[in-house]
């Protein structure tokens, strides 16, 4: 689902990607998955890149394991520091991923 | 004026730790640079493959955050294709995923959709439908001895690919684990290390474990087969069977390059280094070694390179093409790169303070397919 569906807002959750990863989503920003009630990190990346096969290779490598200088947060937390891939996201809330700073 | 001359041109692809250049000339000697393409993404693998009336150029790239990929082009780099679903993804039961792409391999002529790839975790796969979408050799992930290779600096993967004309004698090399041997088509392995030293470890002589940076085939003896080692320069002339030394008349037997002519019997070029904990040209003074008898002798190359030069070369960061004189081309991690036309005897600088060069390619091409400037 995209940012250009229109729900409202409290049952949705919105997945805000870094500038690099947006080609890979078509030119979107943020994508959007729908949501009745709480599900975890897992779920929303799941069901937003699901029709993004590279832009699910950029953040999870094929064990599913988010790769380690992708960072992803809830709430302002990094996921790692949650319960991982199975942090819970509520309905409204939004899951934003950044790239980690590192390199040289 | 030859018509032919004019007809083909060159180009050559530098895989470096921050993206990708490409050069093409037309004498190689003056080249036109550009680039980078996939900028801060590492690019350790490339082939040029010119098969079925085509040109494409593979590459793996690697970005520490996004991870690899392999992504081709037909156009000489104005356009860059990645396969939705990846060209290269470990199938589920593996528990394995990849992290590197270290050998991208056209197999022959007369199998023109088949490229082979070497990776890390090691492991070798094989396209049928020109790079685009590979399967993981079992035989080789499956193997009993899998649990006893170990990594080198680098990685542990499999980084040679020699596939024979048959297209059922394939030989793969693999950091830290040797030299394997497959008679039938890549079924099954067994490893063929007779000869070569692992003085690095308890039993020198294991029967797997060598420490190989790089193999080659012999373009025209069949059997015939180069090895460079952690520590030794090999010959096999029965299918790796056995493995002698050929070191004899080298300033060092260490390095990472081995290259063999694209024609001609007995001729392979290496870039030897120092020793293990010096891992420089000797002195400080690189050049290239040329033995045109198999390694019965070898002749030192260096004209055109630097007076002093520290920076190793890597073992994909070396090249031959398929012209006549054979080219020979190199990069180092100091990101210098280097052409010769006449198959090393005089060396002129492409390109200069590029990112480390983890990877060159050459081929000739049609100048038609290069850009309208060149």
């Amino acid at each position: 689902m995209n940012s250009g569906d229109a729900m409202p807002a409290d049952s949705v959750i919105s997945v805000v990607l870094p500038s690099v990863l947006q080609p890979l989503a078509g030119g979107q920003s943020i994508l959007t998955a729908p949501a009745e009630a709480a599900v975890t990190v897992e779920w929303v990346l799941d069901t937003v890149t699901g029709g993004y096969p590279a832009l699910s290779r950029r953040l999870r490598d094929e064990t599913g394991s988010v790769r380690r200088y992708v960072n992803i947060y809830v709430n302002g937390n990094e996921i790692r520091r949650l319960q991982g891939l199975v942090t819970a996201v509520a309905p409204g809330q939004e899951v934003l991923i950044i790239q980690s700073v590192a390199g040289g | 004026m030859d018509p032919m001359a004019t007809a083909e041109s060159y180009v050559l692809a530098i895989g470096t730790k921050k993206g990708l250049w490409l050069a093409t000339s037309q004498d190689r000697k003056d080249w036109s640079l550009s680039g980078p393409h996939f900028l801060m993404s590492e690019v350790p693998s490339i082939a040029i493959d010119t098969r079925d009336d085509r040109t494409r150029i593979l590459v793996g790239v690697r970005s520490e955050h996004w991870g690899p990929t392999v992504f081709h082009s037909d156009d000489l780099g104005g356009s860059w294709t990645e396969p939705e679903n990846g060209a290269i993804t470990f199938p589920d039961g593996t528990d394995a995923a990849l992290e590197r792409i270290w050998q991208i391999y056209p197999d022959a002529g007369s199998r023109p959709g088949v490229v082979w790839a070497g990776c890390e975790p090691i492991s070798v796969w094989k396209s049928t439908d020109g790079g685009e979408h590979f399967e993981l050799n079992r035989g080789l992930w499956d193997h009993p001895h899998r649990s006893e290779w170990g990594a080198g600096y680098g990685g542990a993967a499999a980084h040679s690919i020699v596939v024979d004309p048959t297209g059922e004698k394939v030989h793969v090399a693999m950091s830290t684990g040797g030299v394997y041997r497959s008679l039938d088509g890549g079924a099954s392995w067994e490893p063929r290390n007779k000869g070569i030293s692992a003085y690095f470890m308890p039993d020198p002589n294991p029967e797997f474990g060598q420490c190989v940076h790089k193999i080659a085939a012999d373009a025209a003896v069949d059997g015939r087969l180069y090895a460079q080692n952690h520590h030794g320069v090999y010959r096999s002339d029965d299918d790796a069977e056995s493995w002698e030394s050929i070191a004899e008349g080298l300033p060092a037997d260490f390095g990472f390059v081995m290259l063999t002519h694209p024609r001609r019997a007995g001729t392979a070029w290496v870039v030897p280094l120092k020793a293990d904990g010096e891992r420089i040209p000797p002195e400080g003074k690189l050049a290239v070694h040329r033995t045109d008898d198999a390694g019965a002798s070898w002749k030192r190359l260096d004209a055109g390179l630097p007076e002093a030069e520290y920076n190793a070369v890597l073992r994909d960061a070396a090249s031959v093409d398929g012209a006549e004189p054979a080219g020979v081309y190199f990069g180092t991690r100091g990101g210098s790169v280097y052409a010769s036309a006449d198959e090393g005897e005089h060396f002129t600088e492409v390109a200069s303070h590029l990112p480390d060069v983890l990877c060159v390619r050459a081929a000739v091409v049609s100048t038609a397919l290069l850009p309208a400037q060149a």
